[in-house]
């Protein structure tokens, strides 16, 4: 069992958290100014690294979501942070 | 030499002490222009490839592998064919792929060893009942063999599952497809390999791509480690590797890969003559005709391109299969491990030309991809000789994101991803 790093609790086992998305995914804002090709781009279309990755997860038993960076090939789990802490590159709204 | 297999040329080559048996393929070095250029030597790209020879006659192709042929997915599945989908456009698809795997080994002149012993999709309450008979009304009225199962059917073909009261899950009945069944994994990649080489077609294997060469915001072909290979056209069949692949050509797409594991346990006497599928247990399982079993499960919910499984998956998919099977308790595993697989947002694949002209798609099968290996390469065929959908493949495209045309298997047949 792979323990991933909560900001919150400490490492604690895989199962206890749920992949939300990739960081920086920014929904797109102003109904007029949003074509149909930019609408898909934000539900749809993902980097889906290979490698190095930015993620958002959420730790079901404490109910924070927080910023992982993790290895998509050799399934490291590098560190994590608190959203407040990651505000300024992981795109989420502050 | 002995090219073509049968009887006879057993009892020859039998006679002769095995000495004449030809190559199956050859093994090019690749040269710097074909018409048609198919990267990625699984399944789907040798199909794609010997569709183009056979039904287009364009035999100037080259399919180029990073690795070895059929060493992905292809090699990494658990050999079900079914066609037990929802809606009309998945039929369609999912329908073409069984009835060309129904002539394949004739076709080929390579056993695939098609078992069509049919597949059963366990309902366990009312409620799956009602969904079971929804989708059986679903699947006749699309065209394709289906039936709904009592409890009494179930336990006529699953003889040792557990239906005691005490259970579990309790079996209230299923969805049964009589034309489903298992083949031979390998013998799909390595027949389609040896049908295509002999109708002209390179393949390249250990060959893999650096980027791709585009001019006049066309796609032109590609680098490779083995030096420049253009083509007029370009397909690209790689599954999990897609987005990749798709970054290095300068668009994304829809697609998260993922593991998607499966095991066998040591080879036992006949035990189980269908596939079951179980959506409460989570697990689906097979014998193979060495006498293993064969599992399989849910994805894991880890975002991966690392080619191995994690252990919580992997509990749940044994557990699973001890919760409906309580006499495999004692049975031991003998291998288990995992591929890399695409899953898009509605669970269907994307087949089509690429935002990048010139190159076009065949991924996005997700869990399922092996089934749909005749399909995908007739389609991606088409698409590459004429440049325009089959109208099977239509409603494939990739324009369907932003067109919010989904065709949500997910929701529709009830696979899990």
């Amino acid at each position: 069992m792979q323990l991933f790093p909560c900001p919150f609790c400490g490492p604690r086992s895989e199962s206890e958290f749920h992949f939300g998305g990739e960081a920086g995914n920014r929904r797109p804002e102003g109904f007029r100014a949003v074509t149909d090709g930019e609408w898909a781009a934000y539900l749809h279309e993902r980097d889906n690294r290979r490698g190095p990755a930015s993620e958002i997860w959420m730790h079901m038993t404490c109910g924070e979501v927080f910023r992982m960076e993790r290895d998509t090939v050799h399934h490291g789990a590098v560190r994590s942070f608190a959203l407040i802490e990651g505000g300024g590159d992981d795109g989420l709204a502050h | 030499m002995t090219r073509h297999y049968s009887a006879f040329s057993l009892v020859k080559e039998g006679l002769a002490g095995q000495t004449g048996w030809q190559q199956a393929w050859r093994s090019p070095a690749p040269k710097p222009r074909y018409d048609i250029l198919v990267i990625g030597g699984g399944g789907h790209g040798l199909a794609t490839a010997y569709y183009l020879a056979k039904t287009h006659g364009i035999r100037n192709v080259a399919v180029i592998e990073k690795g070895w042929i059929g060493g992905g997915n292809t090699g990494r599945n658990t050999t079900v064919v079914r066609s037990n989908y929802f809606f009309p456009e998945s039929t369609a698809l999912y329908d073409m792929a069984l009835t060309l795997y129904e002539g394949l080994g004739r076709a080929l002149n390579y056993n695939i060893m098609l078992s069509q012993r049919g597949i059963v999709t366990l309902a366990h309450s009312e409620a799956e009942m009602e969904t079971a008979a929804r989708t059986v009304n679903a699947m006749q009225i699309n065209g394709t063999d289906a039936e709904l199962f009592g409890v009494e059917d179930v336990r006529r073909v699953l003889p040792l599952l557990d239906m005691s009261p005490a259970a579990r899950y309790p079996v209230f009945g299923g969805v049964w497809q009589g034309r489903a069944g298992v083949a031979r994994h390998d013998a799909v990649a390595w027949g389609y390999a040896r049908a295509a080489d002999r109708l002209g077609v390179d393949i390249v294997q250990s060959c893999e791509v650096d980027e791709f060469i585009v001019e006049g915001g066309r796609c032109r072909g590609v680098r490779t480690n083995r030096g420049e290979i253009r083509a007029e056209r370009v397909g690209m069949v790689v599954a999990g590797h897609s987005s990749h692949l798709a970054a290095k050509a300068g668009f994304r797409l829809p697609v998260t890969s993922y593991a998607l594991q499966a095991c066998v346990s040591e080879p036992i006497k006949p035990a189980l003559d269908t596939v079951v599928l179980s959506p409460a247990t989570g697990v689906y399982a097979s014998q193979s005709d060495k006498g293993e079993l064969v599992l399989g499960g849910a994805l894991d919910r880890v975002p991966s391109y690392g080619q191995r499984g994690n252990l919580p998956v992997l509990e749940e998919v044994i557990s699973g299969l001890l919760e409906m099977f309580p006499s495999f308790r004692q049975l031991r595993l003998m291998r288990q491990w995992a591929g890399i697989v695409d899953v898009t947002p509605d669970s269907s694949p994307i087949l089509g030309e690429s935002p990048l002209p010139g190159l076009f798609l065949n991924c996005g099968w997700g869990t399922g991809g092996f089934k749909a290996i005749p399909a995908g390469g007739t389609l991606l065929a088409h698409l590459l000789a004429t440049g325009k959908h089959h109208d099977v493949s239509r409603p494939f495209d990739l324009d369907r994101f932003a067109r919010g045309r989904l065709i949500d298997e997910a929701a529709g047949s009830g696979i899990a991803h």
